[in-house]
């Protein structure tokens, strides 16, 4: 059974980019790329999604995620209600399905979910009305799809093709699930070369399985790459004794410009966002000709219109 | 009943000549999707127009999405000017019940607000749903709802109409 699509193969819900089909990806990239001059129009608003509301449940802090999917609600013409709310652990399974119910009964047609806990989304999803569809914004260490996929419009807007590439995943994928969505769409849109970069603790075992080559060392790692994908170093896995400073993980991990040369001449930089400059990147790198950081964040609201106009597009068939 | 259709490039001269006396040298000519953008390409050049030719997809603008979805190949509307206070004259290749017409007014309202807009269609076959009537049409003729008027483009560019 898979949540995701109706019986007919169209987007119900998005959870995941994992299994999630090629041609439903490239679909959405296609369409996004359609929603791209809405954002420079007098009026940056099309009338898609007029009278449906969309709901922002955030249970875990985020400024530009739930930022750019308002925006991308509001363009499409939706109302669009923001809800922050701190969990308590204990009662949290119950306390995610009462306000699912209460919201649902304020007539909400799309749920756009963040959650600490991996697996909240689909738990929300199995759960709603027929009507209603669930977009995951971040659950866990499990998956970020949105972010994968305007990960990959960025990469199909500066490189064009994804067969022909090398693409390199630097820093902390083991806690990251904007790692995990960004290697399921690769792989899927058919890149031959992916590769994870990064000291052994921050890999998770058995990550070759996933279809990626594994390098410990920057040097061997950058080499002949099209695309580097910096991820963001949570600060608090220095205090789990995982790396020994700040210092020390930039000296060996952090992007310099030194270590970007490695790469190709034409080699782009991404990042999801937020950075820590000194960090996993280095001033000059993030703010330097070769990195797109900042269309990605432009590139996410069209997208984000995209996969919200798809799943409007189906919920009420 | 099923009478063959006139030839297109016939109905585009003569819609062409209709429209001609009428075309102030500032007026904006845009197309709609497919069809009415190959008309649109073939009156800029009969009309010797000098703007710049837009073009308009107007699938985030459909009355219907809710029912049907979004088109899976939305082009991008391009309309390389700026419209504020403009004579538009909008092409569309068949009106029937007038519900691509409002939702491409609707998308250049978006845009601006144009001066007027003048409609002009290849063939008005009839059917009307909302009060939207053509200026200009090369053939107005009454199709029943079952069948469907087609334009395609051939490879070398040549327009055809076809029933069916």
């Amino acid at each position: 059974m898979n949540l995701q699509l109706t019986q007919d193969g169209r987007l119900r819900h998005l959870l995941t980019l994992d299994g999630l089909p090629r041609a439903i990806i490239t679909q959405i990239l296609d369409t996004a790329e359609s929603f791209m001059d809405v954002g420079e129009r007098e009026v940056k608003k099309v009338p898609l999604l007029r009278g449906k509301s969309i709901f922002n449940l955030f249970f875990e802090p985020s400024t530009r995620t739930r930022t750019t999917f308002e925006i991308a609600a509001k363009r499409l013409s939706a109302d669009v209600v923001n809800l922050n709310i701190a969990t308590s652990s204990q009662t949290k399974g119950e306390a995610i399905l009462d306000t699912v119910d209460n919201l649902s009964a304020m007539h909400a047609d799309m749920f756009i979910v963040r959650h600490s806990q991996s697996g909240a989304a689909h738990f929300i999803a199995q759960h709603v009305a027929p009507h209603i569809s669930v977009v995951n914004a971040g659950d866990g260490r499990h998956a970020h799809p949105t972010q994968g996929l305007l990960d990959m419009f960025t990469i199909r807007r500066f490189k064009g093709e994804f067969h022909n590439l090398t693409v390199a995943i630097v820093g902390d994928v083991l806690h990251s699930r904007v790692a995990r969505s960004q290697i399921h769409a690769l792989t899927t849109l058919g890149v031959p070369e992916v590769r994870v970069i990064g000291p052994k603790t921050l890999l998770p075992t058995g990550v070759e399985q996933m279809g990626v080559k594994v390098f410990h060392d920057m040097e061997a790692g950058l080499r002949g790459c099209d695309v580097v994908i910096m991820l963001r170093l949570q600060n608090e896995r220095m205090k789990g004794a995982r790396l020994p400073s700040a210092q020390e993980y930039f000296k060996f991990f952090g992007l310099t410009p030194e270590k970007l040369a490695l790469a190709k001449p034409d080699a782009i930089v991404m990042h999801p966002g937020p950075m820590n400059r000194g960090v996993e990147i280095a001033s000059e790198v993030a703010d330097g000709p070769q990195s797109v950081i900042l269309p990605q964040v432009t590139y996410g609201i069209a997208v984000r219109m995209a996969v919200m106009a798809m799943l409007a597009g189906t919920g009420n068939a | 009943m099923h009478a063959s259709l006139p030839d297109a490039n016939t109905l585009i001269a003569r819609l062409a000549d209709a429209i001609a006396p009428t075309l102030t040298p500032d007026t904006l000519i845009v197309g709609i999707h497919t069809g009415g953008v190959w008309v649109a390409e073939r009156l800029h050049g009969l009309l010797q127009c000098v703007q710049p030719l837009g073009t308009l997809d107007i699938s985030f603008y459909r009355d219907d999405f809710s029912r049907i979805g979004l088109h899976p190949q939305v082009k991008p509307s391009n309309l390389p000017f700026d419209l504020e206070g403009r004579a538009i004259l909008l092409v569309d290749d068949v009106l029937h019940t007038g519900r691509t017409v409002r939702a491409a007014m609707n998308e250049l309202f978006d845009y601006g607000r144009p001066a007027s807009i003048r409609l002009a269609v290849l063939i008005d076959r009839g059917g009307h749903e909302l009060p939207i009537r053509p200026d200009f049409a090369g053939l107005t003729i009454t199709v029943p709802d079952h069948q469907n008027i087609n334009l395609s483009r051939l490879d070398d560019g040549h327009l055809t109409l076809s029933l069916a």
